[in-house]
Order: C-alpha cells, then sequence, then structure tokens
C-alpha cells in the first residue's frame, strides 16, 4: 500500500503578538501591566503551539476526516500538508499533486472576473493553459454563477464566491484532495453536487482530507477520522468512535435543538447522494 | 480524475494503486521548490501575475494607463525645468533634454520595480495565505511589469532621438551596435539589481512592516546619485577621482545610467558631447569626458556583483520565506 502523507512529530508554534510599535516597546502600557497582575501578563515573546507532536501517516485513496473543536489547530494542519506553511518541527511529506480547498474560498483576486480567477487559479494549482482550456466549460458549469462569470469577483456573494473555488479545485488532476468545511456555505443542491464530486473524487483512488463539524457528513465520506484536541492527535480511528470521542453524537446533557437539527439534515442531504 | 467512475452504485473493484497509480512518484515536503529557477519553470503562471498586475494597477482610473506616461512625464519636466533651464548654464550638454530622459527611463524602472516589489507580498497576502506555488513569482512579476511600464518611455525615448537628429543642429541618430549593446547592458543591470533588492525587501517587508517606508524614504534619493541631471564630469570634478568617485560610480544605477546614454544620447552629439570649464581658468571651455573611464568593464563587473547578489538575494529569501504565512 503506497503511504500517500507523512506526518511525522510536527509541532507549529505561533505568537500572540508579531508586530510592536516603538511606542510599545519603549513604555509597555503600565494600566494593563497592572490590570493583568504580575504572574499572568502576556509578554511580548509569548507562544502557543498551534500543534504539538501531531504525527500520523495517510495510505493512499483513503478518506480522512479532520475533526476538532474551533481552534483546534485543523486549518493550520492543512496548510502544513498543502504547502502553505511550513512545520517549525518534525516533517511533512506528501505524494504528488495537491489540490483543495482551505478555508472556504481559494485565493482569488478581487478585482479581476470569475472567467480570469479561473484560469489564475487553475494555473496556481499547476494546471497548464491547455488543461484549463479543455475543462473550462466543466468548471463553470459546476460553479454554476451565469453571467456574473464575466464580473470582478470582489462584487461576488460569499456562497458564489465559495462555488468558484470549489469548482476549480475539484477539477484539478490531483492525488490529494483537501476540502475545509466546504459545506458551510452553499445552498442545498451546491452542497449535493459537491458531496456526489468528493464521493467520485474518493472513488478514483484520491487521497481525501475532509474537514467538517457535521458528523453526519463526515461518517458517510470518510472511513477514518482524525480529532485534533488543542493542537494534538486525541484520537485517530473509527469514525463512530471519533464522533464519540467529541461528543457530536447528540448524548449531550443539553442538545442544542438547532444544532441537531442541522446535523440532521446534513445526514439526510448525506444519504440523499 | 482521470479515472474517474463511471457508475456510483457500483463500488470499483480494483485495487486503489491500479485506480491511481501513484508509486512512482516520491515522496516529498509539500512546499519544496528551487526559487527563482522555478518561476522560469512555471512561466504560464508568472504570465497570469504579470498581466493582472498590470491591469490592477490603474483598475477603477479614468486615465488608466495614461498614468504610466503622466508620472515619468511631470518629473521629467520638473527635473528639465529645474536643471535644464535654471540651472543649465555651465553644465554644458548637448542634448540635454536626451541626457536625462534616457537616464529617467532607467531610473524609473529601479524605483518601481524595488517599491513595487517591497510591496509585492503584503498585496497578495490573500492568495500566499490559501495557496502553495513559489513566493519568488511575485517580486519577479513586479520587476517584469515595471519593465514592461519602461516599454513606451523606450520609445518615446527613440523618437526623441529620432527627431533631435532631423529637426536639431546635429547628425541624424544612427543607432551603433557598441551603443545598443551598452543600452542593453544597462538594462540587464537594472533588471538583476531590482529582481535582487525585490526578493530580499520583499520579506523583510512582511516581517517589519516599516520597511516599505524606509524603502522609500531612500528611493527619492536615487535620481540624484545617476549622472543625468548634471554632467558626469561634474563628479568626476568634485570628488577629484578619488575614492569617493569610485564610490559613487560602484553605484549600479549611475553605472547603467550612463550605459544607456551612451546608446541613445552620445550618438546625437555633434562634436564634443559635453563642454567643462578649462581648468586654468581663462574662461574658455575644453571638451569634457562624458563617461567613467573603462565604461564597459565597469558595466561588466556591476552586472556580475548583481547576479552575486541575486544569489544571496534568493537565500535570504529561501530563509525568511518560511515564516511569512504566519506573519501575513
Amino acid at each position: 500500500m503506497t503511504t500517500s502523507i507523512v506526518v511525522d512529530n510536527v509541532t507549529k508554534t505561533f505568537r500572540y503578538q508579531y508586530q510592536r510599535t516603538l511606542k510599545q516597546m519603549l513604555r509597555p502600557d503600565r494600566r494593563k501591566r497592572e490590570a493583568a497582575g504580575e504572574g499572568d501578563q502576556l509578554e511580548a515573546g509569548a507562544t502557543f503551539k498551534a500543534l504539538d507532536g501531531v504525527s500520523f501517516e495517510v495510505k493512499q485513496g483513503e478518506s480522512i476526516g479532520l475533526m476538532g473543536l474551533n481552534g483546534s489547530g485543523k486549518s493550520t494542519l492543512l496548510k502544513l500538508v498543502n504547502g502553505v506553511m511550513v512545520p517549525d518541527e518534525g516533517q511533512v511529506l506528501t505524494r504528488g499533486r495537491i489540490s483543495g480547498l482551505i478555508a472556504t474560498g481559494a485565493g482569488f483576486h478581487n478585482e479581476l472576473s470569475g472567467r480570469d480567477n479561473i484560469y489564475m487559479n487553475a494555473a496556481m494549482l499547476g494546471m497548464s493553459k491547455e488543461e484549463t482550456d479543455a475543462k473550462f466549460d466543466d468548471i463553470a458549469g459546476f460553479a454554476d454563477v451565469g453571467r456574473q462569470l464575466d464580473m470582478p469577483v470582489g462584487n461576488y456573494s460569499s456562497g458564489q464566491f465559495a462555488r468558484l473555488g470549489f469548482a476549480v479545485a475539484v477539477h484539478v488532476d490531483c492525488d490529494i484532495f483537501i476540502a475545509d468545511e466546504v459545506l458551510a456555505v452553499g445552498d442545498r443542491p451546491f452542497k449535493r453536487k459537491c458531496l456526489k464530486r468528493m464521493k467520485e473524487i474518493r472513488e478514483s483512488g484520491i487521497t481525501m482530507f475532509y474537514v467538517s463539524h457535521s458528523a453526519g457528513s463526515v461518517k458517510k465520506m470518510c472511513d477514518r477520522a482524525i480529532v485534533l484536541d488543542k493542537g494534538k492527535v486525541g484520537f485517530d480511528g473509527d469514525v463512530d468512535e471519533a464522533i464519540k470521542y467529541l461528543h457530536y453524537d447528540g448524548d449531550d446533557d443539553e442538545p442544542d435543538s438547532e444544532e441537531s437539527e442541522v446535523d440532521e439534515r446534513d445526514d439526510a442531504l448525506a444519504s440523499d447522494i | 480524475m482521470s479515472t474517474s467512475t463511471t457508475s456510483e452504485a457500483v463500488p470499483d473493484p480494483r485495487p486503489v494503486e491500479v485506480r491511481h497509480d501513484l508509486a512512482h512518484v516520491p515522496l516529498a515536503p509539500p512546499s519544496r521548490t528551487s526559487g527563482v529557477l522555478e518561476v522560469f519553470r512555471r512561466r504560464y503562471l508568472l504570465r497570469l501575475l504579470v498581466r493582472r498586475e498590470i491591469q490592477a494597477r490603474y483598475a477603477g482610473t479614468a486615465f488608466g494607463l495614461l498614468w504610466s506616461y503622466i508620472n515619468p512625464f511631470t518629473r521629467f519636466l520638473t527635473f528639465y525645468l529645474v536643471f535644464g533651464l535654471l540651472l543649465g548654464r555651465g553644465l554644458g550638454i548637448q542634448n540635454f533634454a536626451i541626457h536625462l530622459f534616457a537616464g529617467m527611463v532607467l531610473v524609473n524602472y529601479f524605483t518601481e520595480s524595488v517599491t513595487a516589489g517591497t510591496r509585492s507580498l503584503l498585496s497578495n497576502r490573500g492568495v500566499i495565505t490559501k495557496m502553495a506555488m513559489p513566493r519568488e513569482m511575485f517580486p519577479v512579476a513586479s520587476m517584469l511589469v515595471s519593465l514592461w511600464h519602461s516599454v513606451p518611455q523606450l520609445f518615446i525615448l527613440v523618437v526623441a532621438c529620432v527627431a533631435t537628429g532631423i529637426w536639431g543642429g546635429g547628425p541624424l541618430w544612427v543607432p551603433d551596435a557598441v551603443g545598443m549593446g551598452a543600452a542593453l547592458l544597462g538594462f540587464l543591470i537594472i533588471m538583476v539589481f531590482g529582481t535582487a533588492f525585490g526578493l530580499m525587501f520583499s520579506c523583510i517587508n512582511v516581517l517589519f512592516r516599516d520597511f516599505q517606508r524606509i524603502v522609500q524614504t531612500f528611493i527619492n534619493m536615487i535620481p540624484f546619485t545617476a549622472p543625468m541631471m548634471y554632467p558626469y564630469w561634474i563628479s568626476y570634478n568634485r570628488f577629484g577621482g578619488g575614492v569617493w568617485h569610485e564610490i559613487y560610480l560602484a553605484n549600479p544605477v549611475a553605472e547603467a545610467v550612463q550605459l544607456i546614454q551612451r546608446g541613445f544620447w552620445y550618438p546625437t552629439c555633434d562634436g564634443p558631447c559635453a563642454m567643462m570649464p578649462n581648468p586654468n581658468g581663462d574662461g574658455t571651455t575644453i571638451p569634457a569626458p562624458e563617461f567613467a573611464d573603462h565604461l564597459y568593464t565597469r558595466g561588466f563587473v556591476t552586472l556580475a556583483v548583481g547576479l552575486l547578489l541575486l544569489v544571496v538575494g534568493q537565500w535570504v529569501f529561501a530563509r525568511l520565506e518560511k515564516s511569512i504565512t504566519e506573519r501575513l
């Protein structure tokens, strides 16, 4: 079995505050210091670990659900796998071309039209002009933003923006596909289209990294789940157990009616496809 | 997705390795690139970035591309009025306007590529924080956009040279091979130094946001450090040909400006291009050196230094690039 992604003891550290003004350096705010007390004030160089000793391996063709609460390090991990960031310690190795979305919506230039952005984005993901030309109609059809394709994307609605980004990403010939909260925006027909397309991607043997808070769709899409908990791997293995680990299975003491309703709808959507 | 499934109901029975063959591809860090060389390997993306930058620079303005003529023109007019007409007596330069404008083509190119290069990473942060690609693309693209903007100026320069030959007193302007080679060398020098500074400064500017203001402050001094609004011999006279003179000439912009003047201004002259007061003080003038001695040797040495600086710039970029994404 070919290994697709190796994450080996990866640590990524961030500072609380990067840019300081001369004034802050020379004259630290006394009031703030007094209010904070002596011990727990934030020092200028104070850091936190967004990822702390994360290790796992992904086999080719596996589809991994990455779960965890907000701020647990999911997006940082995706950025490391995708190559946007470099780990401070440890190493990340991948095999083949990577495509996908980080935090709903690709890097678009607001002043360019949707059409130009499709070409630009595809080129950034490593596609040639001929490749993009050949797939352009599919991409435009998938995004389905109509005549707004020739309008600057800065004027798009957030839903249209995400659709365009997703449409480009899923049409790249990739070996690893990253999907970060793709279902957060977009209406129901589009969600259905996305899930269907992701299922195709998965079945073609492409490794998939799927981030979602919806237990239902992870259950449908993934055959293994990794749960991040404050930057560490809290759980790695069976999807059902991961959901139990996160208490996403609805056994909460005070179930939020709206949330479980959304979950049910996602479940329904997932079984639709 | 080349092997996407035809029917969704029946799972493909073939094993993953057959459906999507990857065994021959090596495991590698996803962020690894080969630096500036990678930029030229992905020319198509570079072309798109350059085109976007050109479209975006004056987006939303009524005058649009005209601004890349208006700014240099007003600057030229200012320098011409002050140095050519107000202070002009005693400078002794033939065809002063061409002497000045030839230099300004390269000076504008240099200042524009350094300032735009310095800002390039910061102004593309939306893309950089989400897409993995060689980040060297952005400073290099800024440099190429500035080069593209100097094309119309070069065109105006040629027209001016030809017009001076026809209506002016001098000989018809005929470009010579040596002169054109010199001008090309001047462009190459500015291109290499502009890229090297762009690479270094763009990274530093992300880590230390004051940097673009510091660069802006120093870039305003550049037009005065090259012999274009005053003749070369003045610097030679004032510095007395010593160490300071060598330092003055070590400036790549000063060197490049003389090279492009050799290509365009020098052939327009009738007789000696520049005159200076006779050192014995009898009030007469004698022919002055137009350019520094060993102009071409100095040019090639400057280019070599520039290439070295480019390697250093790439090294700095590679070192600092790792921490850029989280600081944007």
